[in-house]
C-alpha cells in the first residue's frame, strides 16, 4: 500500500524491474522459504490494497451507503451520472488546472533553486539546508499556517497589506485568490521534496561538462538550459511523476484545512478537486456508490500516467546506492 | 564550477596584490567581470528565494512567541510568551496526546515496513522459485493502489469488518507493506556483489543469518533514506486517521490540528501556531539525523 506523500508517492521503477530479479543472486534453496518471507508482504497487500480495490470496484456499480448498509444495483448509472454531472466537469477541469501549475511551477522553482545552491558559493551549505527544511511540512500543517497568514482579519499579510496600501482582500472567500493560494500553498509544500531530489541528481552531473560549456562561451542561461536541464531530464521525468500524484491525493489536507472546497464558483466550490469531491460524496453525503466509481475513474486516470511514465519517462532513473 | 579558470585563485591574488579584471589568456567572450555578477545574481535570488521559502513559518515562529492581543495585531516583535501558548495547545487542546499517538504510530509503520521490505526483498533477489514473477507484479502493481483511492472499501473493511475504528491497529496495519521498500531494498541487493551471498552459503550461513550479519550492515544508508520517507509520510497521514479513527484519544496530531484551529482559533491562534510548530519538531529531528544517510541511500543516477 503506498501512501501519498514521498513514501506513498509511486516510484516509477527501473526498467529491470519488469521482471522480478535476475537470478544470478539466487543462492539460497528452499521451496517454502521465500514464501514465509514474501508471505507478511503479500498478506497485508492482499487484504488492505487487493480486496478494498476489488470492493471499490463492486461499490462502483451499486447505489450503496456503507453507513445504513444498503446496496442497490445499478450498473453503470453512477458513472453515466458523474461523467454527465456538470459538477463533475467543474471538478475535473479545476483539478487539472491545479495540477498543472503545481507540478510545472513547483519543478521549475525547485530545479532554478537547487541548481543555484548546487554551485560552490559561500553559504551554498545554508542555502540548500533552507531550501530543503519545508520537506518537514504536511499538508495539514501547510494549511494550518496559511489559514492564519491569509485571514482577511487578523491575518499577518492583510495586517502589512493593510497598514501600507490599505486593502484587505477577502483572500479564502474570492474564488481566483482562494484558487491562487492553495496553489502557491501546494507549491510551497512540495518545495523541500523536489529541491532534495535535484541537488542529488545535480550532485552527478559531472564537474567537467558545465566547465566546457563555459569554455565554449555558454552564458549562464545557456548552460542550464542546453547543458544542465537535458541532463537532469531523467530525474525530472520522475518528480513530474510523482508530483502529479502528490498533487491529485495530497492535496486533500490543504484544502480541507484551508478552504473545504471553497468558495462557490460556477458549479461547486473552486477548490474542491478530485480526492476533495471523492471524501465529500465517501463520508459527507454517504453516497458510497458515487464515491466508489469517483475512485475507479481516479484509478483509471493514475494508471494512464504510470503507463506515460514508463513508455517516455524512466530510461535512465536509478535507485539505490 | 570553472572556479579556477580566471586568474582570480588565492595564489594569484597573494601574488599579484589584486585580481586582474581579465583573465589575460582568455577572449572577452568570457570575461571574469560576468562571473563576478553571476554570483552576485546567484546570492541574491537565494536569498530571496530562502527568505520567501522561510516567511511563513517565520510568522508562525513570532506569532507563537506573542500575548493574544499582539498575536491578531500586526506587530512582528518576538514575544516571551511561546511556553504559554506551547502549554495551552499542548495540555489545553490535547496536542500532548496527538504527538504521542503520531509518534507510536509513525515508529511502528517506519519499523514493519523496514522488516517486511527487507524480508520480502531477500526472497526476491536470493531465491529462484516458481511464481516470483507474478509475485513480484502483484507488490509493484499495488503503487498504483493509493489509500485515497480505496478509502471507501478500505473504511468498510477496517471499521465495519475488523472493527478496529477505536484501535491504533486501524492507522498502522494497512501501512505495514511498502512497494516502494520493497523495490529500493530489491535494486540496493543487487549492487551487492553475489559471490557475497555465495561465500555465507559455503559458510554455512541460512538467509535469515545473512540478511542481519551481511545485508543490513551492508544497507544502512538505503535503510536510513527509507526510513525518513516513511517516517515523514506516515506522521503526515491525514485523510485515513479523518475517517477511520473514531476515538479522541488515538488520533493523530494532523488530524488534531484541525481540532485545535476549531478551538483555539476562538480565542488564541497564537496557541495554534505553538502547536504548528511542535508538530513539525518530530519530522524535522528524524530528517536532520538522518540526513546524511537520506542523501547518500538516494545517491540517484550511480548505480549501473
Amino acid at each position: 500500500m503506498s501512501l501519498v506523500q514521498p513514501t506513498s508517492v509511486p516510484k516509477p521503477a527501473p526498467k529491470a524491474q519488469a521482471e522480478a530479479a535476475p537470478d544470478e543472486h539466487a543462492t539460497f534453496k528452499g521451496r517454502r522459504l521465500p514464501w514465509l518471507f514474501l508471505a507478511p508482504t503479500l498478506i497485508v497487500l492482499a487484504i488492505f490494497s487487493y480486496y478494498p480495490a476489488v470492493r471499490t470496484l463492486r461499490l462502483s456499480v451499486f447505489r450503496a451507503n456503507i453507513i445504513i448498509g444498503n446496496e442497490q444495483f445499478v450498473g453503470l448509472q453512477n458513472f453515466a451520472e458523474l461523467l454527465s454531472s456538470p459538477v463533475y466537469h467543474q471538478v475535473i477541469l479545476q483539478t487539472l488546472v491545479f495540477v498543472v501549475l503545481v507540478v510545472v511551477f513547483g519543478l521549475l522553482f525547485a530545479l532554478g533553486l537547487a541548481w543555484l545552491a548546487s554551485k560552490p558559493i559561500t553559504g551554498a551549505k545554508f542555502y540548500r539546508l533552507m531550501l530543503i527544511y519545508p520537506y518537514a511540512l504536511s499538508p495539514a500543517i501547510a494549511g494550518t499556517l496559511w489559514l492564519f497568514l491569509f485571514n482577511p482579519e487578523i491575518g499577518a499579510v492583510n495586517s502589512i497589506l493593510d497598514a501600507v496600501i490599505g486593502v484587505k482582500p477577502r483572500w479564502l472567500d474570492t474564488p481566483f485568490l482562494a484558487f491562487g493560494l492553495v496553489v502557491v500553498a501546494a507549491i510551497w509544500k512540495g518545495l523541500g521534496y523536489n529541491v532534495v531530489f535535484y541537488l542529488a541528481a545535480l550532485q552527478n552531473v559531472p564537474a567537467e561538462i558545465t566547465e566546457a560549456a563555459e569554455i565554449d562561451g555558454a552564458t549562464a542561461w545557456q548552460g542550464f538550459w542546453r547543458v544542465v536541464f537535458p541532463l537532469l531530464s531523467p530525474m525530472t521525468f520522475f518528480l513530474a511523476f510523482t508530483n502529479i500524484v502528490a498533487a491529485l491525493f495530497d492535496s486533500f489536507g490543504l484544502v480541507n484545512i484551508l478552504t473545504r472546497g471553497g468558495p462557490v464558483y460556477g458549479e461547486t466550490g473552486i477548490t474542491t478537486f478530485l480526492i476533495y469531491q471523492l471524501y465529500e460524496d465517501g463520508f459527507r453525503n454517504f453516497k458510497t456508490g458515487a464515491a466508489a466509481s469517483q475512485a475507479v475513474l481516479m484509478l483509471l486516470l493514475v494508471i494512464c500516467i504510470i503507463v506515460l511514465q514508463f513508455r517516455y519517462g524512466n530510461r535512465k532513473v536509478h535507485y539505490g546506492a | 564550477m570553472a572556479r579556477d579558470l580566471g586568474v582570480s585563485t588565492p595564489g594569484a591574488r597573494t601574488l599579484l596584490g589584486r585580481t586582474p579584471r581579465r583573465p589575460l589568456f582568455q577572449p572577452s567572450a568570457n570575461p571574469a567581470g560576468r562571473r563576478g555578477r553571476g554570483s552576485f545574481w546567484t546570492h541574491f535570488i537565494l536569498i530571496v528565494a530562502v527568505l520567501l521559502v522561510a516567511s511563513p513559518l517565520l510568522f508562525a515562529l513570532v506569532k507563537a512567541t506573542q500575548t493574544g492581543s499582539q498575536v491578531t495585531g500586526p506587530s512582528l516583535v518576538p514575544g516571551l510568551h511561546f511556553l504559554e501558548n506551547a502549554r495551552a495547545a499542548w495540555v489545553g487542546a490535547g496536542l500532548g496526546r496527538y504527538m504521542l499517538n503520531s509518534g507510536i504510530v509513525a515508529i511502528c509503520i517506519t519499523t514493519g515496513k523496514t522488516v517486511l521490505s527487507l524480508l520480502a526483498a531477500l526472497a526476491f533477489v536470493y531465491f529462484r522459485f516458481p511464481l516470483k514473477g507474478l509475485a513480484f507484479a502483484a507488490v509493484l502493481f499495488t503503487l498504483m493502489l493509493p489509500t485515497e483511492l480505496l478509502i471507501v472499501a478500505l473504511f468498510d473493511l477496517v471499521s465495519g469488518g475488523l472493527k478496529w475504528a477505536n484501535s491504533y491497529a486501524a492507522i498502522i496495519v494497512p501501512f505495514l507493506a511498502s512497494a516502494t521498500g520493497v523495490l529500493l531494498f530489491r535494486q540496493h541487493f543487487m549492487n551487492i556483489p553475489a559471490s557475497l551471498a555465495d561465500a555465507a552459503r559455503i559458510d554455512g550461513a541460512g538467509p535469515l543469518i545473512f540478511l542481519s550479519r551481511i545485508l543490513i550492515p551492508m544497507s544502512w544508508n538505503t535503510i536510513g533514506a527509507l526510513a525518513v520517507i516513511q517516517f515523514v509520510s506516515a506522521w503526515d497521514q491525514y485523510l485515513w486517521p479523518l475517517v477511520i479513527m473514531q476515538s479522541d484519544d488515538k488520533q493523530v496530531i494532523q488530524v488534531g490540528l484541525s481540532k485545535l484551529i476549531d478551538i483555539e482559533s476562538q480565542n488564541s491562534w497564537g496557541g495554534v501556531m505553538a502547536g504548528a510548530i511542535l508538530a513539525i519538531i518530530p519530522p524535522l529531528v528524524v530528517f536532520t539525523v538522518l540526513q546524511e544517510q537520506f542523501s547518500k541511500g538516494f545517491a540517484l543516477g550511480q548505480d549501473k
